[in-house]
């Protein structure tokens, strides 16, 4: 599978919904699939205990949404447990973006680390969006990340993510670290007035 | 926008650069890490053939997958096991210090960083973790990150960050007897509820946080993240120094007093501009008790569970399923409600006048029958401090174990869990679905007291009918 890299202007594919406001990470990913030292295999333990309690009819076992690559998702989505492991179990199932009404602050962070777009939608929008891709599991959506906007046949609805990250998204700038070590002089100056890391000695 | 806060002081100074894209470079003055979120970190640097930057502003220990009954290397658990020797050799690596099991310093990240100074005002603060919110009591800026953070962290000792707004929450009013840190903090959730914080930094202040000793208000900053704001801090005053001076990390001498002037000047001016401002009376709250899926469910321990008339219609979906999911009737009182197992500890609750306060309810009385209780202090000086003044012995009368320290039943990554339907009472964080170990485990939240509370009566209980 290939993981997402490079600038990131648009993501194609069919639409998984899944509903419910405040879905935490424990949810998407349950502690005791944390246990090792690699993230591989994590994709097949997406919302483990969720599609367990739910026995085939969790939207992660639909057979007619296999292979969705965009997730479509209600308010808070990822809140709770800082967990990395909760990003990289989407990306290795298959998703490479979401759309959700909002989404919690370190999820965004660390879906943006991997190159993987959360872009918003008003609360309505979000449950027309998730009640169409329901009805018709097998139609192809354009997440244009660029113009900040998602299509499907005619349809088009315009959706928000701020500046920041829609420009490391499109110039593949996403993977900040070249970035960060790229200052190394502004960062020398910044630890230097910084009194605390010479233990206030003077 | 804020101005004049600590936050932007903070922000101000460990400011490197602004990166393409409208990201700002942030100078990161501590880097916590643990043997959960770290070793995909360590293994991406070695890809990327880079070392690590700061070793020395760097520091390790382990928490989330220690047993808390044998700590015997190996551990029984290989894959625990993997996880600690992985961060050993890690640190070994990269010259990181690491406070490990039996060095007298282990325990709860958020738990050790203060106990040895190594959290300080006008610091900023990372850490894999999302309760790393903790170390804003002492006046710095923290907050949890992911696993690619982490190695960008330990690559360059700096984030891509984007600047929060701040809220001032002003707390007015005293705590009543019988209710903590833990029943304010989840009260504010409560009234804000768990989204409320997004995009927020919140400062906690007011006459009633100048009240609250330093474990209280790392309690209160520990669970900012449950209210959805990444950072929570307190200003800096007489309490944070009284606390910092003398721990090994702190300065000293000429050193101690230039520290005080630059800590001084990082608290928020008294004509700062915030983005908004909240307002709680303390005086108003009762002990706080969970009753669903999400930290913002709370009522007080006299209250009965809300009635999907009495919610918020877009809550009400959420409401809905955690009355499944935790088999309770609308309507009905939460006091009363029998529970299985009892669990005090974690990064919220797991310092020495969290277990004082508990053991002060436990005294003399005897853990209900059938019902499993264990107290997990949040370090191994939390426990030598417990167990210099007696409280071992009392929690151990009362028919609690008393365990070694580490995260334990907070997220179960170690033996430590839920079984079935099981009901905890737990004096930790998050009552999420599955939490604690458990798929269809079932978590109230409340403080210490009421853990104890709860396990010498069986039940949900009001401590302050229990108090001296």
């Amino acid at each position: 599978m290939d993981f997402p890299s490079g600038p990131i202007p648009l993501v194609t594919g069919t639409a998984l919904p899944l509903p419910g406001d405040d879905i935490d990470t424990d949810r998407i990913i349950p502690a005791r699939f944390l246990k090792g030292v690699s993230f591989a295999g994590l994709g097949e333990q997406a919302f483990a205990d969720d599609r367990r309690e739910l026995a085939g009819q969790h939207p992660f076992d639909r057979p007619d949404h296999a292979g969705a690559r965009l997730l479509l998702v209600n308010g808070n989505f990822g809140c709770g447990s800082s967990r990395e492991h909760a990003p990289q179990a989407l990306m290795r199932w298959g998703i490479r973006a979401l759309v959700g009404e909002s989404f919690a602050e370190i999820f965004f962070g660390n879906c943006l680390a991997l190159g993987l777009p959360c872009l918003q939608a008003p609360r309505a929008v979000m449950h027309e969006l998730q009640a169409l891709a329901t009805a018709a599991p097998t139609a192809a959506w354009e997440l244009d990340v660029m113009a900040r906007e998602l299509r499907q046949g005619d349809r088009r609805w315009p959706l928000t993510l701020a500046d920041g990250p829609h420009g490391m998204l499109l110039s593949g700038r996403w993977d900040a670290t070249g970035q960060l070590l790229a200052h190394d002089a502004e960062l020398r100056a910044t630890a230097a007035r910084l009194p605390y890391l010479s233990g206030f000695r003077g | 926008m804020s101005t004049g806060t600590l936050y932007d002081k903070v922000w101000e100074l460990h400011r490197v650069a602004e990166l393409p894209g409208g990201s700002t470079q942030l100078f990161i003055g501590l880097h916590l890490i643990h043997e959960v979120t770290s070793p995909q970190a360590f293994a991406a640097l070695a890809d990327l053939g880079l070392t690590v930057r700061h070793p020395e502003r760097t520091v390790a220990t382990v928490d989330h997958i220690v047993p808390t009954t044998s700590q015997q290397r190996p551990f029984a658990d290989p894959l625990a096991e993997e996880m600690l020797s992985t961060l050993e050799r890690n640190c070994a690596t990269h010259g990181i210090t690491l406070h490990g099991i039996g060095s007298g310093r282990q325990g709860i990240v958020h738990v050790i960083a203060p106990e040895l100074g190594l959290s300080q005002p006008g610091m900023t603060v990372a850490c894999g973790d999302s309760h790393t919110s903790t170390h804003g009591a002492f006046g710095a800026i923290a907050f949890g990150i992911g696993t690619s953070q982490v190695r960008d962290v330990l690559a360059s000792q700096s984030l891509a960050m984007t600047k929060l707004r701040v809220r001032r929450i002003w707390v007015e009013g005293a705590l009543q007897p019988g209710v903590y840190a833990k029943d304010l903090v989840l009260h504010i959730i409560r009234r804000l509820g768990v989204k409320g914080g997004v995009g927020h930094a919140y400062e906690f202040a007011g006459p009633t946080i100048d009240g609250l000793s330093m474990e209280e208000r790392m309690t209160l900053c520990n669970m900012a993240i449950e209210g959805g704001a990444r950072v929570g801090y307190v200003n800096p005053d007489a309490t944070t120094f009284a606390a910092l001076r003398g721990r090994p990390a702190a300065p000293s001498g000429e050193a101690w007093q230039r520290a005080l002037a630059w800590w001084s000047s990082i608290a928020s001016d008294a004509d700062a501009v915030y983005d908004d401002e909240v307002r709680i009376d303390a005086s108003a709250i009762a002990p706080t008790v969970t009753w669903g899926i999400t930290p913002g469910q709370g009522i007080g321990v006299d209250e009965h569970v809300p009635t999907l008339e009495q919610i918020d219609p877009q809550e009400r979906p959420l409401a809905e399923e955690a009355y499944r999911y935790m088999d309770l009737q609308p309507g009905t009182p939460i006091a009363g409600l029998p529970v299985d197992v009892c669990f005090i500890g974690s990064c919220t609750n797991g310092r020495l006048s969290d277990l004082q306060a508990a053991a002060a309810v436990a005294r003399g009385r005897q853990v209900a029958p059938g019902l499993r209780a264990f107290v997990v202090p949040g370090s191994e000086q939390v426990a030598a401090a417990a167990e210099a003044e007696g409280l071992d012995r009392i929690f151990r009368e009362a028919g609690f174990e008393w365990r070694a320290p580490g995260c334990s039943m907070c997220l179960a990554m170690n033996p430590d869990r839920l079984e079935g339907r099981e009901i905890s009472a737990s004096s930790s964080n998050r009552n999420f679905k599955g939490r604690q170990g458990s798929a269809s485990g079932r978590t109230l939240l409340m403080s210490p007291a009421m853990v104890a509370a709860a396990a010498v009566t069986g039940v949900v209980s009001d401590v302050r009918q229990l108090l001296p």
